[in-house]
């Protein structure tokens, strides 16, 4: 619940408040709202806590994340299993 | 020396450490907090304390959302669980915890209708998809969760849902700092700002640490890195006899926070005249309520909840583990009575707890410390 977890937006959705990201090979839809006026496009990266996106990111930034989060271990396997039964609209 | 994990860049680590014993006055001792619960797992995990001067030290703070809800708040979020047509979700990190009488799954295993979420917006899928239940969401977390919560109960505002409600647990970390600086038995000379919570809140909310109280805050990253780098920055400041809000983790934490976030957390919720934290006791403006305007996305209004207060296990050391009085493992239980599989304090439930952290990942440091004192 605490873990930022990076993603790569990879497409616009039909509600402007959602998009597709890619989470460790995980597509699932995120609320990007919080991020209204950072004019959030496909090919950027996002920290999203539980299903929003809280910040914009550098791809660097991004791989700093996922090498802390791989590190964690069990928690971060919990927190994808429970992004891949996420089921946002 | 011996590390528990090796890291990449751990040169870089050895050439920090190195900057910091330098930076050490002779004589002097130096004790920083680090609030946050992500940090307290890397420094574990990587065996930070071994690179650092024995001078310097690390205290623990109450920076875990799961460990500072107290019992009786989870035993009335059980009662909301178990009342007819109910579906109660949480996070996963909630199901667990104990409360006086047992955790979510005990309440789930005897019928109770209680579902995992990762998502504020999963449980209100779930309301959508069962229109003759009451949905609850078990909103916790500082203000890192907070938003998500309130974007989702606006949600079901503008979609006119009539089956959602939040039960709010959500915590602010400003006024557990305070509380931590304003108690007598603590001596810090500064601290480890949490990262996400300040990719929210900013760093302006951190001056009156600086201003009030004399003590530098520096915001940093969650790699071990991030960290040291973070420490080394207060020692530079006190040594230049600063004390200032500074930022570290400025990859991820903009100055002025996300204001949309803060907007929507203002829109939903307001501050609730005191709120109890596990350990801490009553903290006054230190929680979030739903607004009376959103009333009927409140739990706390629609169900008659019985305000449950329990005291916590004597033989529990949770309180002073989390204003880091004492180290896990001088707590008495620590270990033996309490582990991860069979917790007591929820302290060793969630993984960024400081006793379940430290139960995974300190084991070699804390033999070292054993055969130190041995010694």
């Amino acid at each position: 619940m605490c873990l930022g977890i990076p993603g790569e937006v990879i497409e616009l959705l039909d509600r402007q408040d959602l998009a597709k990201v890619n989470v460790s090979g995980v597509r699932r839809a995120i609320n990007i709202g919080l991020l209204e006026n950072e004019n959030v496009q496909p090919g950027d990266w996002i920290l999203i806590h539980v299903g929003f996106a809280l910040s914009k990111i550098d791809e660097d930034e991004a791989a700093a994340a996922l090498a802390f989060l791989e590190g964690v271990g069990q928690a971060y396997t919990d927190e994808l299993d429970a992004l891949a039964e996420s089921n946002i609209e | 020396m011996r590390f528990v994990d090796e890291f990449r860049d751990a040169e870089k680590a050895q050439a920090l450490s190195g900057q910091i014993a330098a930076l050490c006055e002779p004589g002097r001792h130096y004790s920083f907090m680090e609030v946050c619960g992500g940090h307290t797992h890397t420094i574990y995990k990587h065996g930070l304390e071994d690179y650092l001067p024995e001078s310097v030290s690390l205290v623990h703070g109450p920076g875990c959302p799961v460990c500072v809800i107290p019992m009786g708040r989870l035993d009335d979020a059980i009662y909301i669980a178990e009342q007819p047509d109910v579906i109660m979700t949480s996070f996963g990190d909630m199901m667990r915890v104990p409360g006086g009488k047992g955790s979510f799954f005990d309440s789930k295993a005897k019928g109770a209708d209680i579902r995992m979420v990762y998502s504020p917006l999963d449980s209100l899928k779930i309301a959508r998809d069962n229109p003759d239940k009451k949905v609850v969401f078990m909103a916790i977390g500082f203000e890192t969760t907070a938003p998500s919560t309130a974007m989702t109960v606006l949600r079901a505002a503008a979609d006119g849902l009539e089956n959602f409600s939040i039960f709010c647990n959500h915590v602010t970390i400003i006024p557990a700092i305070k509380a931590i600086l304003d108690s007598p038995d603590m001596r810090l000379d500064g601290f480890l700002g949490p990262g996400h919570v300040s990719t929210v809140i900013g760093c302006k909310p951190y001056e009156f640490i600086a201003r009030d109280h004399n003590k530098p805050l520096v915001c940093a990253g969650f790699e071990p890195l991030d960290i040291l780098a973070s420490i080394y920055q207060l020692m530079i400041q006190l040594r230049d006899g600063r004390c200032e809000v500074e930022n570290q983790y400025t990859r991820v934490v903009p100055w002025d926070g996300n204001l949309k976030a803060l907007q929507v957390i203002n829109e939903v919720m307001e501050l609730r005249p005191y709120f109890e934290w596990r350990g801490l006791g009553f903290i006054s403006h230190s929680a979030l309520k739903v607004r009376p305007e959103y009333a009927k996305f409140d739990a706390e209004e629609i169900f008659k909840i019985p305000g449950i207060r329990v005291a916590d296990p004597k033989a529990c050391q949770c309180g002073e583990v989390l204003k880091g009085v004492i180290k896990p493992w001088e707590c008495k239980v620590f270990g033996t009575a309490c582990t991860p599989e069979t917790p007591i304090g929820t302290c060793m439930v969630s993984p960024e707890g400081a006793c379940a952290a430290y139960y995974n990942f300190g084991r070699f440091t804390r033999e070292r410390v054993k055969e130190a004192t041995r010694a």
